[in-house]
């Protein structure tokens, strides 16, 4: 996709979801859009860092967390208008990323997965012990009802989300066709190979985890609002370590489009799972579709497209030499 | 064993069931009941419960012929035990299902419905929700659950009043808790309560709910010797404490708090003995069975099909509450006449509701008028099991004075006794 | 002052702790510390494990540790299975162990609402002779109820490290996580060694079910609790090293029980986690481990 197509889309989609918006009556719609825009837009911001360059964060959830967290704190001292509060947990959470890129980023695989791990564990304590935002009872946010350009505050709060859920996909994409993206898919081949062959090993990955917990800090500053309650259980959620994981994977962790996938296909699944299943079988259905994606597709549903497309112009291809074949789609 | 369909809507199904099974004489719409209830995740235990009691009503008003003439159904989905995953089932309920009326259980997973309810007026039918509306202050929102218009007091009050009885006074105390919502409030609550009684704080801490071994804990709290010790914990580590307190051999004067899970049957037949001389809360138990004798029918249709889904067996704690919540709710539609938001919290405001756990009337904030949490002191239980609870002995009321069976028992004395 | 007696007993009762974490993390050890095999539903086994406990010891009245020994070799035949799905969706087509993640996410959920729909939302426990007595010399007191599952743990790990290390089937384990190409040549199907080792692992969640059981009532939903310790006690040890992964779960277990009982409990899963963070960049490799 060239990049006059690919802006040229995003335009018309937003413009398209905007006016739907508009015609829109049922807020049911905005509050399960918010949903998939959120997961997009945390989807994406893990893939910079676990996609892109093979560090797996296990942390989402820190990052997300101090990102609501600081909307409360923010939100106790004055009131402000919930983009600024967006860029303060951005900011927060940003430099929360930079701490933890220099403390751990020179341990490799596992190593560093726990160690992010162990950061979240650490940071679920902190803000328990904060009696300040709330600590352990947790902390009431009131939302008002009605958002500052007409419609309902969750309506706002969509087209929020819908803005930064564009922008980092655009983020992403970009970063993908720059320096930077080969840099980082060089660390994920070989480490070793790329820091003797002069890549930046150490300030690329700073800056690709400083990206991605700005944007999942982003993701979690209007949650507060969103929910209208929070405490430290919900706020690091098992599930929003799990989604953040499992959707790039899903969808496929080459590429931009990887995580937009994964995310839209595993919200919707467990959005109408929960909502059209009444008993406990619908996580049971989550769980074994998650399985189903994932078996089927080991490479995401990208991988498997374009195996399938290549498979169409030669004639065999594995599986394993499309995953090998770093995707320049998009 | 019990049979699972994976198919749309089981417990709609079952409340159909009795709509064919009562025959033709329904002729208009059902009334639509909508709830999000926790099926899966932690608070499971307790949601599953409330989901049955609310079947069981549902069939027992659909065989006695509706509410106003019109059937009820109940639509409701599992919200994992996420409070994140609420506002989208009552934004589902209201704009897709277009359900009628709106119930909700649980603190935290009230909370996010409240904006969405508020927003459409809707009359929130609460359950097993600590003190919501303090910061709402919605004219529309009423709780069933006993704490009254003080909130998280109540959790502590009669405990202490009961302490504080005890010759010779007890001086210092040791508050702990878990670092969650309830037990925070329960410790917040007591420890205004210990202010007020002018008794010395001299340990004052919370531990994580998954905390694994609480021997530490207890060895910290021993290492201060409090004369009473007030603990806010759930079920599991409801256990753990009693348990690690036991096994250390720590007897204060008085050991207890607002304790989930003392209320749960299968953790009360594990503990046994151990609960000897604990103070707990309780909402109904045996004791006060007689006060409240419809509560009996209830239970007789709840117990064996809790039995089948591996739920509280007993169903002391939440079925009572759970129904009477279902009753005002059916009692407040008639006084209403139909299911006009207003008009209902009219009636809610207006009413003395005459339920299975007594009679309720709410005050200004959607509270009980009076707070009626029952302080229980286990005694006399041998070994483990939890038929012994059925025994009104087994767990005596030492407060409110209007419900009391007998004294409390000081010092703590071993656990078998 | 401290008292070094109350030191004592808190450094014992944290060494108790460790050893059941330990218990917990072994399966990983083996699964991902010497298969490369993520398998982040383990936790949710041993709440599996702890609830087929719970059903010998109610109904037939057997000792919960021997409930959860007669019970390893059908987790082990389940192990056995969720490998060959493993191997035939990811293995076999040389994928790397992330998209496994996904995998074992799926498994999680899984497990947990398939205990939910047999055995109730309700929480278990059971009845055993050890439970709810203590073991005292002089002013340590011990609680059965830990000091069981400690011993119990470190049999078994100690009866698992002597099969790795003794037997031909052991050794090509350890083997398969370095070279399967010298498998190979040595005539063993690394696929049929690896569904061994993860049904090995499997196995031993249905013993440290047992043992959570004994230590605490369990409902489906509480194996989450476990994910982030008994993993970090398995990457700190050292991958694969068994005793490294015991020392990591005590350090972890002392740790928190020091905190808990000197200072505020609140802090002690913190502070443990906090205090292995400069161990992982001191000793990248693990405390006793293999190199990366």
């Amino acid at each position: 996709m060239s990049n006059l197509r690919f802006w040229g889309l995003m335009g018309v989609l937003i413009v398209v979801v905007w006016l739907a918006g508009r015609l829109v009556t049922n807020e049911y719609v905005f509050f399960a859009g918010y949903a998939v825009l959120q997961y997009i837009l945390l989807a994406t911001a893990w893939n910079l860092l676990g996609g892109y360059a093979g560090y797996i964060n296990f942390g989402s959830a820190a990052f997300f967390a101090l990102g609501a967290y600081m909307s409360v704190a923010l939100n106790k001292l004055v009131e402000l208008p919930v983009p600024i509060l967006i860029v303060a947990g951005g900011v927060s959470a940003g430099a929360l990323g930079l701490v933890m890129g220099y403390l751990t980023l020179k341990l490799r695989g596992v190593f560093f997965s726990i160690a992010t791990l162990a950061l979240a564990i650490v940071f679920q304590a902190v803000i328990t012990n904060w009696s300040w935002v709330g600590g352990a009872s947790g902390a009431y946010v009131m939302r008002p009802a009605d958002g500052p350009w007409g419609g309902s505050y969750v309506e706002y709060l969509f087209y929020l989300m819908l803005a930064m859920a564009c922008g980092s996909v655009a983020l992403a994409r970009t970063i993908e066709r720059s320096d930077m993206g080969y840099g980082l898919s060089a660390i994920r081949d070989d480490e070793g190979a790329a820091e003797s062959n002069g890549v930046p090993t150490l300030r690329l990955k700073v800056l690709a985890t400083v990206l991605s917990g700005t944007l999942m800090g982003m993701a979690g500053a209007p949650l507060p609002f969103y929910v209208a309650y929070l405490d430290p259980p919900s706020a690091f959620n098992l599930s929003y370590a799990v989604n953040t994981i499992a959707m790039p994977l899903v969808g496929g962790t080459q590429t931009w489009i990887g995580p937009v996938i994964g995310a839209v296909l595993l919200t919707a699944v467990q959005e109408t799972a929960m909502v059209t299943i009444s008993s406990a079988s619908n996580l049971l259905l989550v769980g074994l579709l998650m399985i189903a994606f994932i078996a089927l597709a080991p490479n995401g549903i990208v991988g498997l497209a374009k195996a399938w497309k290549k498979g169409e112009t030669h004639d065999a291809v594995s599986n394993r030499s499309a995953h090998r074949h770093r995707g320049r789609s998009g | 064993m019990t049979q699972f369909p994976i198919g749309r809507r089981t417990v709609i199904a079952g409340a159909l069931g009795s709509v064919v099974h009562g025959g033709a004489s329904f002729a208009a719409e059902p009334i639509k009941i909508g709830f999000s209830i926790p099926q899966t995740g932690g608070l499971a235990a307790i949601g599953l419960q409330a989901l049955l009691t609310m079947q069981i009503w549902a069939e027992d008003v659909n065989a006695a012929g509706g509410i106003i003439g019109r059937p009820v159904q109940l639509v409701t989905y599992d919200d994992q035990s996420n409070p994140a995953n609420v506002p989208r089932i009552y934004t589902k309920l209201l704009d897709v299902d277009k359900i009628d009326l709106l119930v909700t259980n649980g603190t935290n997973l009230t909370v996010p419905a409240m904006p969405i309810a508020i927003q459409r007026g809707m009359v929130v039918f609460c359950m097993l929700a600590l003190a919501v509306n303090e910061k709402f202050k919605y004219g529309r929102f009423f709780q069933t659950m006993p704490y009254g218009p003080r909130g998280k007091e109540s959790i502590s009050e009669g405990f202490f009043e009961v302490a504080m009885a005890m010759t010779p006074k007890p001086a210092t105390v040791a508050l702990v808790g878990a670092d969650a919502e309830f037990a925070k409030n329960a410790v917040d609550g007591a420890r205004e309560q210990a202010k007020k009684h002018g008794l010395k704080i001299v340990y004052d801490r919370t531990y994580p709910p998954p905390t694994v071994d609480f021997g530490p804990v207890i060895r910290g709290i021993a290492g201060t010797n409090p004369d009473i010790v007030y603990v806010g914990s759930y079920p599991v580590d409801t256990s753990g404490m009693i348990r690690a307190a036991r096994e250390l051999n720590f007897r204060p004067k008085l050991f207890g708090g607002g304790m989930v899970g003392t209320q749960a049957a299968t953790l009360k037949g594990d503990l046994g003995e151990m609960l000897n001389d604990v103070v707990s809360y309780e909402l109904y138990c045996p004791a006060v069975a007689a006060r409240f004798p419809n509560v009996e029918a209830v239970l007789k249709k709840y117990q064996p099909r809790a039995k089948q889904k591996g739920i509280d067996p007993q169903g002391y704690y939440v079925p009572p509450f759970c129904y009477a919540t279902m009753e005002i709710l059916h009692q407040a539609v008639t006084g209403a006449g139909g299911t006009d938001q207003e008009k209902i919290a009219k009636v809610m405001h207006a009413t003395t509701f005459k339920t299975v756990v007594g009679d309720i009337k709410f005050g200004p904030d959607g509270e009980w008028d009076h707070p009626r949490m029952l302080w229980v002191q286990f005694r006399g239980l041998k070994g483990q099991g939890m038929d012994q609870f059925t025994n009104p002995a087994a767990e005596v009321v030492v407060s409110p004075a209007a419900y009391k069976t007998g004294e409390l028992r000081y010092p703590m004395g071993l656990a078998k006794q | 002052m401290v008292d070094p007696l109350a030191v004592v007993n808190a450094v014992v009762a944290g060494v108790m702790l460790g050893g059941f974490y330990a218990a917990v993390a072994l399966g990983i050890a083996i699964a991902f510390g010497m298969l490369d095999i993520p398998n982040l539903s383990h936790p949710a086994f041993v709440v599996a494990g702890a609830f087929s406990t719970w059903q010998l010891n109610s109904h037939l009245g057997l000792d919960p540790v021997v409930a959860g020994l007669a019970m390893a070799p059908v987790f082990f035949g389940l192990g056995w299975l969720v490998y060959r799905l493993y191997y035939v969706c990811f293995e076999r087509r040389g994928e790397a162990a992330l998209q496994g993640l996904a995998f074992f996410f799926g498994l999680l959920f899984i497990t947990e609402v398939a205990l939910v729909m047999t055995a109730g939302a309700d929480y278990r426990s059971v009845v055993a002779p050890y439970i709810g007595v203590s073991f005292t010399v002089g002013s340590l007191v011990v609680p059965q109820r830990m000091l069981v599952p400690f011993l119990v743990s470190v049999v078994m790990i100690a009866v698992l490290h002597q099969y790795l290390l003794r037997t031909f089937t052991g050794r090509a384990i350890q083997a398969v996580a370095q070279d399967e190409v010298a498998l190979r040549l040595m005539g063993v199907g690394p696929m049929r060694i690896k569904g061994l080792a993860f049904g090995l692992a499997t196995a031993t969640a249905s013993v440290a079910g047992a043992l959570l059981i004994i230590i605490q009532p369990v409902e489906p939903s509480i194996g989450r609790e476990f994910i982030g310790r008994a993993f970090a006690a398995v990457v700190l040890g050292g991958m694969g090293s068994f005793w490294g992964m015991l020392f990591a779960s005590i350090i972890l277990g002392i740790t928190e029980s020091l905190v808990s009982d000197m200072w505020n409990p609140s802090w002690a899963p913190a502070i443990a986690f906090g205090f292995l963070l400069p161990t992982l960049a001191f000793r990248s490799s693990g405390l006793l481990g293999r190199k990366l």
